[in-house]
């Protein structure tokens, strides 16, 4: 052990400190650690582990659990390329390479000075301006050729982050399309007056009267949550605003925390109000990181405007804070239940519900987990009144929904809509005009064919948390599939079998099928699986693994089929791959070294 | 029978306590409904999914659902038995079973589903996954290629043994056991073979050093009867 270890302390102690040695702040303290070392080595799993009264396998779990914590050196900058399907269609794999070759690495190779590593990671949430990468957590958007050339060369010299050219990291908010979200203006505390002015019962009146349905992707009434939570035993409450914002192609949330976070952050003091909480939790994903510091500097303004902290706008006993959580890399913990387990400090494994979170949440007591937009719009409601509210948008979905979209198109960017606007519409406006698919909802939503482009965007048609990624007609759809099966493999949490094991499983076969081995059989088989998974996985994730393959499978099947033999059957097992060993062995690779490539 | 506190499975009434879940209420009756990471005393946590059932058409899985007077359960249905032979065939082709040299064979729980449950082949590809195997305790040795992950381990050692001997990490099909110890060795932990934690494994992950063959195979627990036909053993069994 090194707890005499004089470093250890000077590192990791002002970190505990801050934190109040609260295990549950468990997350957040490894993330700091990670900032100072680059890494968390092992005597910092056993310091930490000690001070927090924690199993060190409790600590290296978590660490273990979540891609953005590493346990060995992973180099002094560490880039993790966005792999999202959109990077693809925007050549995020040529310019991989050509970093990687700059540097002479493979990909997760770290390099032998211990300077870089570069590898892929899960959509970043740029995808209206990708391709995209993290390097230590923070974005660079826009990649060409040049940028990875000019990131090469900071590199190679060790330029400290904080003086790598700030254009690098400007992020852009691309707001194509306005509707009452995007345009209302609010004087900070305007909305919370209201609500305050309504009461606790008259807010959740108003709520009522709305209709109002979560925008993360569920659509539960968010009137319903509300007063479920505010009802259920219990003295301590929480609000917890969803901000793990994984589905990829989805960036909304993102761009209403950097320029609208009053709307988010007083919406959740309207909830925190409503019913009767005293604290919210903020969960940031981790790919966000770079937003803290400006979102942590927002809470301290809306504290000394006192519309945070005790007796909130003078009112006695009106006592609210916010807390911002980083994530650190799990698209799982988009999952409501997982998300507070993370919050808890633990890895996010989905939880058995019931209980649901608004009777048995953060630490066991009434929590209203909320998505950023629900919050956000909650506002408006407490502004101008529920029937307002309920006279935007289709009558089972009321309202407006903002709408990431990225792909083929001209104007990528955030659009908001009223609920009930078609699809057709949609792409018009943002110039996609050689479209043949929609992607809605992320990689876990719908895929659309031409013919659908009629649907409407609302929960009683087309369902979204709100990420629409067009493919032009260029675009094959296997491959579009086949990413998705894979982002979904990398995020199964591996808690429950058939997703732990089938999105692996379904991988396997779309590689089969993609080196050209695809046969009728490998078609049957995904079936199969996708009827496993959608129906015995132990949440959504593993519910909807499956979905876009299934989708396009039904839709695009010509993309599946120019791939497949004309054959019923083809081994997986490949005998003449087997054989590559012996072949090293005999130093032979001539040609009757190799079994018949293709008899 | 009082129909407030009973319910339906397959079109039998079942007899259930308050707090009682679909699956301990089953067993109790004599119904067997497949599974492998419930064991009687230890809290559900409802991880394999062998005991899918369908309840008013939902799917469900029977261990964390509670009983409740007057529901319909499917549960000995061809299409279930399907799902569950899948998620069998999961399980084979994830770790590596070897049965034939494993002394769990013919107690082991995975091996007993899949004869009851008439899985013929393991259908998929093996995933031939290099897992570990750790002998550094003088009365036990873990096997981890035959780890199903089920966490039955980790909840013995914490909830009934109170020693937090292992632990579920990593992620995805990476999730693995790991022991609490700075070695990472169970050797230099307080692990006994009179633990619970020793006793729970449903597979052959944990054994007993120098004990091989002392009951002969097919005289062993599911040899003579199949798991199906031992709803009273797997009730009575207790954590």
């Amino acid at each position: 052990m090194s707890l005499d270890n004089s470093s250890a302390r000077e590192v990791l102690e002002p970190i505990l400190e801050r934190y109040s040695r609260n295990p549950h702040y468990l997350m957040q303290i490894l993330r700091e650690t990670q900032e100072h070392l680059d890494f968390i080595p092992q005597w910092a799993v056993d310091y930490l582990a000690e001070a927090l009264a924690l199993a060190r396998t409790q600590v290296q779990s978590v660490i273990d659990f979540y891609a953005f914590f590493y346990s060995s050196p992973r180099g002094k900058y560490r880039v993790l390329f966005s792999d999202n399907v959109t990077d693809r269609m925007q050549g995020n794999t040529a310019l991989l390479s050509r970093m990687l070759s700059k540097f002479g690495l493979t990909q997760g190779q770290v390099s032998g000075d211990g300077l870089v590593s570069i590898d892929t990671t899960s959509c970043t949430g740029m995808c209206d301006q990708g391709p995209a990468l993290l390097v230590n957590n923070y974005p660079v958007t826009r990649l060409s050729s040049q940028r990875i050339d000019q990131i090469c060369e900071l590199i190679k010299k060790q330029t400290p982050l904080k003086e790598w050219p700030t254009e690098l990291f400007l992020v852009e908010d691309n707001i194509r399309c306005k509707d009452v979200l995007l345009s209302t203006e609010m004087v900070n505390g305007q909305a919370l007056k209201r609500a305050v002015e309504l009461g606790p019962e008259g807010m959740l009146a108003e709520m009522k009267t709305s209709n109002f349905r979560g925008r993360g992707g569920a659509g539960f009434t968010t009137a319903v949550k509300w007063e479920a939570c505010k009802n259920a035993p219990g003295e301590t409450r929480y609000v917890v605003c969803n901000a793990d914002e994984g589905e990829p192609g989805t960036f909304k949330d993102r761009v209403l925390l950097s320029s609208f976070p009053e709307r988010v952050f007083e919406g959740m003091t309207i909830a925190g109000y409503t019913i009767g909480a005293a604290k919210g939790l903020v969960y940031l994903r981790a790919e966000y990181r770079y937003m803290l510091e400006q979102l942590q500097a927002i809470l301290e303004a809306r504290r000394k405007a006192n519309l945070l902290g005790k007796d909130i706008l003078g009112q006695k006993g009106f006592d609210f804070d916010i807390e911002i959580h980083m994530g650190a890399g799990a698209y799982i913990c988009g999952e409501e239940t997982a998300l507070l387990e993370s919050l808890e400090g633990k890895p996010g494994r989905p939880r058995i519900r019931p209980p649901f979170p608004v009777t048995y949440g953060y630490l066991g007591k009434p929590t209203v987990v909320n998505n950023v937009e629900t919050l956000a719009k909650a506002t408006l409601i407490a502004q101008n009144g529920g029937a307002w509210y309920r006279g935007l948008g289709t009558k089972l979905s009321t309202g407006t929904k903002l709408l990431s979209i990225s792909g083929d198109c001209t104007r990528p960017g955030i659009y908001e809509y009223p609920f009930g606007v078609r699809i057709a519409k949609i792409l018009e406006d943002c110039g996609a005009h050689d479209a043949v698919a929609v992607q809605v909802g992320g990689a876990a939503g719908t895929c659309i064919a031409r013919h659908e482009f009629g649907r409407k965007i609302a929960f009683e048609d087309v369902s979204t948390s709100g990420s629409l990624m067009v493919f032009g007609n260029n675009r094959d759809m296997f491959e579009v599939a086949r990413n998705f099966a894979h982002f979904f493999k990398h995020e199964s949490c591996g808690f429950c079998t058939p997703c732990r094991v089938g999105t692996t499983l379904m991988c396997n076969i779309l590689d089969k099928i993609a080196e050209g081995k695809g046969t009728i059989y490998e078609m049957n088989e995904l079936s199969h699986l996708y009827q496993l998974l959608s129906t015995v996985s132990h949440c959504g994730l593993g519910q909807s693994a499956g979905r876009p393959v299934n989708d396009t499978l039904q839709k695009f099947r010509p993309s599946y089929d120019r791939r497949l033999k004309q054959k019923d059957f083809e081994p997986a097992f490949d005998l003449d791959a087997a054989l590559a060993p012996a072949r090293e062995i005999m130093e032979r690779d001539d040609i009757d070294a190799h079994l018949g490539a293709d008899l | 029978m009082n129909s407030e506190n009973t319910f339906i499975i397959d079109g039998t009434p079942i007899p259930f306590e308050p707090d009682q879940t679909v699956l301990q209420a089953a067993l109790k009756a004599g119904v067997f409904i497949p599974h492998l990471c419930f064991y009687p005393g230890l809290k559900p946590n409802g991880n394999c999914k062998l005991c899918t059932v369908v309840i008013n058409g939902r799917h469900t899985s029977a261990c964390t659902t509670l009983a409740r007077s007057g529901i319909e359960v499917e549960n000995n249905t061809p299409a279930l038995h399907d799902k569950r032979r899948l998620l069998l065939q999961m399980l084979f082709v994830e770790g590596n079973h070897f049965c034939p040299g494993c002394e769990k064979s013919g107690n082991c729980q995975l091996q007993a589903l899949a004869y009851d449950l008439e899985m013929m082949t393991p259908h998929f590809n093996h995933f031939f996954q290099n897992r570990k195997v750790d002998v550094s305790h003088p009365e036990a040795f873990l096997d981890m290629n035959r780890c199903v992950a089920c966490g039955l381990c980790v909840q013995a050692s914490s909830e009934i043994d109170k020693k937090n001997v292992f632990a579920l990490s990593g992620r995805g099909i990476a999730s693995h056991v790991v022991i609490n110890t700075p070695s990472g060795k169970l050797g230099d932990s307080d692990f006994a073979l009179s633990d619970k934690a020793a006793s729970v494994c449903p597979v052959g992950a944990i054994l007993p050093k120098r004990r091989g063959f002392a009951v002969p195979i097919g005289q062993r627990l599911y040899d003579d009867l199949p798991i199906s036909s031992q709803t009273e053993f797997l009730t009575t069994r207790e954590a």
